[in-house]
């Protein structure tokens, strides 16, 4: 299962940091953050809630960079 | 500017028109009896005001766990210099951190939206005519295929299709690059992304939104990112390595000299402040921002300016690969040549010309090989597929098939062979295409291709950007192949390979030396695609399989596009290293000068964020990309 997901975010460097913690999350098979579109594509991992992936995935990501936002 | 820089400006200018005046009292330029408490009082509210978020980084980094960062450098070196007294410094340093961090969102955020905006095709509606005529705008991922959809002038074509009605011109500038219009009328194929400029066009869909050009695409620009550069782990990897070290570093400078000084009992008088100072001095120089923010920035805007250009480039990896090619194969057909054929001639037919070109064409009617679509165009009639059964393709040879009950084989010398006829050689230079008939040859027809326009400038573009060795790789017979090669002054050729073939020669020349791009158009080259350090699809609008194998694609068939996309990769690179070096070098030699005591917060600052701004004005520079 994949969704995309509209992202903010300031710089190129904080782009690849949230996407480092975003696969690192469980739950999450693989997420690619592409800066110049602003999204976040992620592929869940077989059985996974994605909404509770996500809240996890958006909390790892502010821990990465405060300054970030994922609009779930 | 978007709501949190315009927050941040205003903080800083707040900030400032608070510090100046103070500043200038604690310099004693302006006269004040102000006692030190209340000199403290008054820097420390422009110092929360513009440096409150900086803080409150440090602090949550701290929580997580994360601890350096580059607000932590600046959290500490300022906190430093207030605890020391230099109250001045310490807001100083916070305040034009700030207008550099300013200046840095400012100018990527610019930079992606003008790349983004270059690459907005995606379509937000399509116009589908009701029962009572009029129209309406429906989402384009409801449109079923095969309805007929309308687009007027000025709007984006939502959907791949076919016109039914109508003519116009589209331009096709966010697919390919290519800024001439394109003129289309009823029967054309039109591609999502493309705008219509002057006609209403009525569109029949051929493809879902989904599977639409635009889509794929945009799918294409989005998972770019997924693929970094050697360049970028690097930098990665070297933050929160180099981090801690220089942290630890500025530890050591503060408390080790004194400690010396202490045991060797020299004098000990303002020791510890000056030391302390030096350190945070030396932390306020350290910050890894310049390197850190440039180079993936260099990256996102060499793809960016690529991809305004036509050149899709699927990752920066693949933009590093680039820039080291040294030899470039390709393929001849829809790459160098056009892919146009034209039947010239039909020689030693003992039929009538027409007939045989009947029987060519309708033994070839289920194919879309560029040459089967020349002996359909030389035939000229409309093909009745009734008449045709029993069609085998055997790769690499030709056809056979059975029309109007006669065994009709078409196809190149090694089918001749195969099926055991003897055929006549032709001295023509060209593609010939063998006949026979009922197992008896019926003749051979000569098909020309023409070289594309821009070819012999493309490949002397290669040879100029001191690419080594260019390969021809054909299935063709030699002489064409080698006719071709010296017009478009191409060093070396492999003729007449199989597409098994292809790979080995493949293979051969990977083995030979690094850096080997293929260039193919995508037709049948996908595993020499995949096989090559890095393969080139080019014209490759409507072709999956090529858009999957390819690492970079190239939207329209110009082969100067090649020497571009290098040229493009190449800048781009040389950027990220002049970043890098200019950035750590200025460093080196200011905290070299700074662990020397030789430079205050003011230089330390003034090098931190004036290479941070030089280095991110460089990377942008590989936003511009040339038109050719």
């Amino acid at each position: 299962m994949k969704k995309t997901y509209k992202i903010d975010v300031d710089c190129a460097n904080c782009a690849n940091l949230m996407e480092e913690a975003a696969k690192a999350t469980p739950g999450v098979a693989d997420a690619v953050v592409s800066f110049m579109t602003l999204k976040m594509k992620v592929t869940f991992e077989e059985g996974a809630d994605e909404a509770a992936v996500m809240a996890d995935v958006l909390a790892n990501c502010k821990k990465a960079e405060p300054d970030c936002e994922i609009y779930l | 500017m978007t709501k949190k820089q315009k927050t941040l400006l205003y903080r800083i200018l707040v900030a400032a028109v608070l510090f100046v005046p103070v500043y200038l009292i604690s310099e004693g330029i302006v006269k004040a009896d102000l006692p030190r408490w209340a000199l403290f009082c008054l820097f420390l509210i422009p110092y929360l005001t513009v440096g409150y978020d900086i803080l409150r980084k440090a602090a949550l980094g701290i929580k997580n766990k994360k601890v350096f960062d580059e607000c932590f450098l600046m959290t500490v070196a300022t906190m430093g210099a207030i605890a020391l007294g230099e109250y001045g410094e310490g807001v100083a340093v916070m305040l034009l951190y700030q207008v550099g961090e300013l200046f840095q969102s400012v100018a990527v955020g610019k930079s992606r939206r003008s790349i983004s905006a270059l690459m907005d095709i995606r379509p937000d509606y399509a116009n589908v005519e009701t029962d009572d005529g009029s129209l309406e705008k429906v989402d384009p991922d409801e449109v079923e295929v095969g309805t007929v959809i309308v687009v007027q002038p000025g709007e984006r074509i939502p959907i791949d299709g076919v016109v039914v009605a109508g003519s116009s011109a589209l331009d096709t500038a966010a697919l390919t690059g290519e800024s001439r219009p394109l003129s289309i009328s009823v029967d054309d194929t039109v591609l999502s992304g493309s705008i219509d400029m002057s006609g209403v066009l009525k569109v029949r869909t051929t493809a879902a939104f989904e599977e639409s050009t635009a889509s794929k695409i945009l799918d294409l620009v989005e998972n770019a990112a997924a693929r970094k550069s050697k360049s970028e782990t690097f930098i990665s990897k070297f933050a929160r390595i180099y981090t801690p070290i220089v942290c630890y570093a500025a530890l050591a400078l503060a408390v080790l000299p004194p400690l010396f000084l202490l045991l060797t009992g020299g004098s000990m008088a303002g020791v510890w402040r000056d030391w302390l100072l030096r350190a945070c001095t030396f932390l306020v120089i350290s910050c890894p921002c310049a390197v850190v923010i440039s180079v993936p920035l260099s990256f996102f805007a060499g793809l960016g300016g690529a991809s305004s250009r036509g050149i899709l480039i699927k990752g920066s990896n693949y933009l590093e690969t680039l820039s080291k090619v040294t030899t470039v194969a390709f393929d001849k057909t829809g790459t160098i040549t056009k892919g146009n054929f034209e039947v010239t001639a039909v020689h030693h037919s003992p039929i009538e010309e027409a007939a045989l070109l009947e029987l060519a064409a309708h033994a070839e009617c289920h194919s879309n090989h560029p040459i089967s679509l020349s002996l359909q165009r030389a035939y000229g009639k409309s093909l009745d597929m009734n008449r045709v059964t029993d069609v085998e393709e055997i790769s690499g040879h030709g056809i056979t098939a059975r029309v109007d009950g006669r065994t009709v084989a078409v196809g190149n010398e090694r089918l001749m062979n195969r099926l055991g006829v003897e055929f006549l050689p032709c001295h023509h230079v060209g593609t010939v295409i063998h006949v026979a008939v009922d197992g008896a040859y019926a003749g051979h027809i000569l098909i020309r291709d023409q070289l594309k326009e821009h070819a012999r400038e493309a490949v002397a573009a290669l040879h100029r950007l001191g690419v080594k060795r260019t390969v021809m790789l054909t299935g063709d017979r030699k002489a064409v192949a080698e006719q071709v090669a010296r017009e478009v002054g191409i060093t070396d050729f492999k003729a007449e390979l199989l597409p098994q073939d292809k790979v080995a020669a493949v293979e051969e020349l990977l083995s030979g030396g690094k850096g080997l791009a293929f260039v193919g158009d995508g037709i049948n080259d996908a595993p020499v695609l995949s096989r090559a350090d890095i393969g080139i699809a080019m014209g490759a609008l409507g072709s999956d399989a090529a858009i999957e194998a390819a690492d970079v694609v190239l939207m329209d068939d110009d082969p100067l596009k090649i020497a571009q996309a290098i040229g493009i990769s190449r800048k781009c690179l040389r950027i990220v290293k002049e970043n890098i070096y200019f950035a750590l070098g200025v460093k080196a030699v200011c905290l070299l000068l700074s662990a020397l005591g030789l430079a205050n917060m003011w230089l330390a600052i003034g090098a931190d964020v004036g290479v941070m701004i030089l280095a991110v004005l460089n990377a942008i520079r590989c936003l511009f990309v040339k038109r050719i």
